[in-house]
């Protein structure tokens, strides 16, 4: 990989890191709100369901997750996994790749 | 001050181990004083490296009870409350012998990350005019009191984790030179701290500007590479 | 470069201070919740087959041992997104000695939080 696109890689971090940090916020407060008096489908889903702002949100969200874990991976299989190159590289696409798919398929679960 | 200090001192190269030694504790003792004591009265074969003793030439840095410090100016009062001193080279990089850590990677990676100073004038132009106040000037202010000790180096975790960081003390220098408005080189000095290995690799542990005996803050420098860099990427200039 | 010996790498003494721990609590709780992510995202999917399919799976998780994990995440979450707002001041904002106030700052976000899903759930 070149300096140019491990730099970019370096910015998507960081520009990911923004956009998450938004949703995080968010997605805590819907958490507790969510957990209170326990947890049930009915009550998520009726929610949630055919929602357009939510499936715009947790679009949102879950994009800038496949963006940002795969990135912060990589690093750490560098660093503590001695795993570098190419192999890592294509394993950590892969792995963006499989959270932007079940995270959309979740999303579309969810508020479809 | 008296009695005796129970000192374990690293002998041989990476493989080596830990001699003992019992070196008199005197006042306002020095770690230096310590290893120099060992060297003349107790066992003449140990190698260390030091020149000027007052905190100017870097040379002296070692890891001293798991601390990498600059030991000229480090007090045993300070560190060896217990009246125990473990010292060993500086971490990170290769031991020549005992306490001589070889420093050609730290020094290669300042020149690496283009820590040398291009300009065009010649010595028949007159002086560049840079106000001390401005912006960039201020922001080199401290960078530029390294004395390349390595004790950032020996600090850094990231330098072990990811062989090709350029590590603190190469970035920071870097950093200075990229607010030197008398320089030219910084379209490629850019893209040398960029990338993997570059300050991105950074992880902001801050190790650097906790041991740095000068007070500096190399992660303030790379911070502002960071930065640099960024804006070079999103630029397409980098 | 590995011509230094494991006896000569940095240790516990070499970094106790604030900014080592806060980077160690970043990266685990990354770690953590990068794992996390792909089982969460396939349990949500269940609602694909219907509320009922999800109620099953979400029945079954309601035991204690779930609900320590769900604190857990929470706790990782938040800590995460705190520390990582920490690096983020650090990194892109003009440099200033405020790391440890940031780092405090975090911390105190994280046990905030830690406590609010605690008292919710």
């Amino acid at each position: 990989m070149s300096f140019r696109s491990q730099t970019l890689l370096w910015v998507a971090q960081r520009a990911s890191a923004a956009v998450l940090a938004l949703c995080v916020f968010v997605h805590l407060g819907v958490i507790i709100y969510a957990v209170r008096g326990g947890i049930s489908a009915t009550e998520i889903l009726g929610r949630t369901q055919g929602n357009a702002l939510w499936l715009a949100f947790y679009s949102l969200f879950v994009l800038a997750c496949a963006v940002h874990a795969p990135i912060g991976l990589r690093t750490v299989l560098n660093e503590w996994g001695a795993w570098r190159g190419r192999g890592c590289d294509t394993a950590m696409w892969l792995f963006a790749a499989l959270l932007a798919w079940a995270g959309m398929r979740a999303v579309m679960a969810v508020t479809g | 001050m008296s009695g005796n200090l129970s000192v374990r001192v690293w002998r041989g190269r990476a493989d080596g181990a830990f001699q003992s030694f019992e070196v008199p504790r005197y006042a306002s003792q020095s770690v230096l004083d310590v290893v120099t004591h060992i060297q003349r009265k107790l066992d003449a074969t140990l190698a260390y490296r030091y020149a000027c003793r007052v905190g100017m030439c870097g040379s002296c840095a070692m890891t001293v009870n798991g601390v990498a410090r600059w030991t000229c100016r480090t007090h045993v009062d300070k560190v060896a409350a217990d009246g125990r001193l473990e010292i060993a080279p500086l971490h990170h990089l290769p031991v020549i012998r005992d306490l001589v850590a070889d420093m050609r990677e730290f020094f290669d990676k300042w020149a690496r990350a283009r820590g040398s100073f291009r300009g065009t004038k010649t010595r028949h132009d007159g002086f560049a005019a840079v106000s001390p106040a401005s912006r960039k000037r201020r922001a080199i202010e401290a960078g530029i009191e390294c004395i390349g000790c390595g004790v950032c180096y020996s600090a850094c975790d990231t330098v072990a984790w990811n062989p090709d960081y350029l590590g603190p003390a190469a970035l920071q220098r870097a950093w200075t030179l990229v607010n030197d408005v008398r320089d030219t080189a910084n379209p490629e000095r850019l893209r040398a701290v960029a990338g993997d290995g570059g300050c991105g690799a950074c992880h902001t542990h801050l190790s650097c500007t906790e041991r740095c005996p000068k007070q500096l803050s190399p992660t303030a420098g790379i911070a502002g590479l960071k930065r640099a860099v960024t804006m070079a990427a999103l630029r397409g200039t980098l | 470069m590995n011509s230094h010996a494991s006896a000569l790498g940095n240790d516990v003494r070499a970094r106790n201070h604030p900014a080592w721990w806060a980077f160690l609590v970043h990266r685990l709780s990354g770690i953590a919740l990068a794992i996390f992510l792909p089982l969460h995202f396939f349990a949500l999917g269940q609602a694909l087959e219907g509320a009922a399919k999800l109620e099953v799976f979400l029945r079954w998780t309601d035991q204690p041992l779930f609900h320590f994990g769900v604190w857990g995440l929470v706790v990782l979450l938040a800590a995460h997104l705190a520390g990582g707002l920490r690096l983020l001041a650090l990194e892109f904002l003009p440099w200033r000695e405020w790391h440890k106030t940031l780092a405090a700052i975090a911390a105190g976000f994280t046990l905030a939080a830690g406590i609010a899903i605690a008292l919710a759930l």
